[in-house]
C-alpha cells in the first residue's frame, strides 16, 4: 500500500492561523461561548463577483482551499473530498426564514443553491474548474476523518493522485440558537482560555475551516504522513483505549514511540471523561496538547489538529497555551490525535514527521 | 420616473449583494448583464422574483426579462407601465 502524505494544509480559525508563518503567536481570549472565525482578506482570494453571494462557510472553505493548493505547489486537484458536520447553515437559514415570511412565495435561487452541504466542494470546483470526483462527507464530529479515509482509500489506488481534502463549519443565528437551548453549548459565558478547567455541561461554539493536499507520494516539501486514521460512531472509554492501542500495534509502534498526543476536550464534565479516561492512563507519561479552549468547538474543529500536527512537525516547538500537562517531548515524530463530540463519531489518527 | 430608478438601483444592490457598487455607479442606461453591471443567470432569476413581490408583476416567459432587464431605464419604463402595487 502506498502512503498518504500531507503535502499542504492551511487554516481559518478564530485565532490568527491563516498565516502558517505565525504560529499561536497571539491569542485572542474570548469571553463569551460563541464566538466567530478571524476572516482573512478574502479579496486576495476570491473575486468580488463570486464572493457577493457566498456565505461565511463558503468563504473559509474556497480560501483555505486555495492556501493550501499554493502551499502545496498544486494547481488542480484530481479529486475534492470535503467534510461538515453541519453545512451552509447561515443560508439554510436565510431561505427557511424567506419561505415563512413570504408564505412559501417568492422564493429565491440563490439562498437555496448556497444552503446545501456540498455548496463549499461545488464551488471551490466551479473556482478552479475542476470536473473531477467531487464528494462531501456529513458525518458528524468524524466528517473530516471519513472525507481524509476516502482520500486514503482512493491514493492506496492511485497514487499519482493529488487530493484536496477539507472540513468546513459556521456559525448561524437560529441553529446555534437551538444548540444553546438545549444545553449542548454552554448557558454561561466564560473565560474560553479557561475552557478545560470548567465543570459545567455544554461547551462553547465557534466555527473555521482546514484544507489539506494529500498525496501518496513523499515531497520535498511534505509535512507529514498520515499513517492511519479510523473512525467509530459508538464507543466506550475502554473501547477508545483498545483501538488506539491496537492502531499504534498496527503501525509496529508501541506507546514510547508517541511524541505526542493531541486531544479534543471541549470542557463539557459530561462527556471529557472519554479524554480523561486516556490522559490518566495511557497518555499519563506522553505531552498532552489541547486546542479547543484556544479555537473553540464545531464538527470539523479536529481538522484543526491536523494543522497543528504539521505546525510542531514543522517547527519542532508547541506554544505553551496548548500544554496540559508537564511532559515536553524533545523531538517529535509520532503525533497521536484524538477527538469526540458528546460521546459519538470518535476519530483517531497518527501522523509521522517525514 | 427619476424616483423609481433610483428605488430600483437601491432594490438591486441589496437583493443582488452588490456590495462595493454604489448607486452613483449604476447608470440608466448601463447594460445590467454582459459587460455593464455583469450580472449572470442566476441573477436574472433573481430579478424575475423582484419585479413580482415588489411591483405585482408576472411574467409568464422568462425570455421577456432580456429585454426588460436590458437597463435600469428599460427595466423602470416597464415597471411603470405594468406595476399592479
Amino acid at each position: 500500500m502506498s502512503g498518504c502524505y500531507i503535502n499542504g494544509i492551511a487554516n481559518i480559525s478564530a485565532q490568527s492561523t491563516s498565516d502558517f508563518d505565525q504560529f499561536l503567536d497571539e491569542i485572542i481570549a474570548y469571553k463569551e461561548v460563541i464566538f466567530k472565525s478571524i476572516d482573512p482578506d478574502y479579496k486576495k482570494y476570491i473575486k468580488p463577483a463570486a464572493m457577493r453571494r457566498m456565505s461565511k462557510s463558503v468563504k473559509m472553505g474556497v480560501t483555505t482551499s486555495k492556501m493550501a493548493l499554493a502551499s502545496s505547489g498544486i494547481e488542480m486537484p484530481d479529486a475534492i473530498i470535503t467534510g461538515t458536520g453541519m453545512g451552509c447553515k447561515q443560508d439554510s437559514e436565510k431561505f427557511l426564514e424567506k419561505i415563512l415570511y413570504n408564505d412559501e412565495q417568492f422564493l429565491t435561487p440563490t439562498l437555496f443553491i448556497q444552503s446545501t452541504h456540498n455548496t463549499v466542494g461545488g464551488q471551490i470546483a466551479l473556482g478552479l474548474g475542476c470536473k473531477s470526483y467531487n464528494v462531501t462527507y456529513v458525518q458528524g464530529a468524524a466528517s473530516f476523518e471519513t472525507s481524509l479515509i476516502d482520500a486514503q482509500l482512493m491514493l492506496s489506488e492511485a497514487p499519482k493522485k493529488n487530493i484536496l481534502v477539507g472540513g468546513i463549519d459556521e456559525i448561524a443565528k437560529n441553529s446555534t440558537l437551538l444548540h444553546t437551548l438545549d444545553g449542548h453549548i454552554k448557558q454561561e459565558d466564560i473565560n474560553v482560555l479557561e475552557l478545560l478547567e470548567s465543570k459545567t455541561s455544554g461547551t462553547v461554539c465557534s466555527e473555521g475551516a482546514t484544507f489539506a493536499v494529500l498525496g501518496a507520494e513523499k515531497q520535498d516539501h511534505s509535512l507529514c504522513r498520515m499513517m492511519d486514521v479510523e473512525t467509530r460512531n459508538i464507543a466506550s472509554p475502554q473501547d477508545i483505549k483498545e483501538d488506539i492501542l491496537a492502531l499504534i500495534e498496527k503501525q509496529g509502534l508501541t506507546l514510547n514511540d508517541i511524541d505526542a498526543v493531541i486531544l479534543g476536550n471541549n470542557g463539557d464534565v459530561s462527556f471529557d471523561h472519554y479524554f480523561e479516561n486516556l490522559q490518566n492512563s495511557i497518555f499519563s507519561n506522553i505531552e498532552q496538547l489541547c486546542y479547543k479552549h484556544v479555537i473553540g468547538e464545531y464538527h470539523t474543529a479536529s481538522a484543526f489538529s491536523y494543522w497543528l500536527a504539521c505546525k510542531i512537525f514543522k517547527v519542532n516547538n508547541v506554544p505553551s497555551i496548548l500544554r496540559v500537562n508537564n511532559i515536553e517531548a524533545k523531538e517529535y515524530k509520532n503525533i497521536l490525535l484524538y477527538n469526540q463530540y458528546r460521546a459519538k463519531n470518535h476519530s483517531i489518527a497518527l501522523l509521522q514527521r517525514c | 420616473m427619476a424616483e423609481l430608478r433610483e428605488e430600483l438601483k437601491e432594490k438591486i444592490i441589496e437583493q443582488l449583494s452588490l456590495e462595493d457598487v454604489e448607486v452613483s455607479e449604476i447608470g440608466d442606461d448601463d447594460s445590467l448583464f454582459g459587460d455593464g453591471l455583469g450580472l449572470d443567470s442566476i441573477d436574472a432569476l433573481e430579478l424575475i422574483v423582484l419585479l413580482e413581490k415588489d411591483y405585482g408583476i408576472k411574467l409568464k416567459d422568462p425570455k421577456e426579462g432580456k429585454a426588460i432587464f436590458e437597463s435600469i431605464g428599460v427595466m423602470a419604463d416597464y415597471i411603470a407601465k405594468n406595476r399592479t402595487k
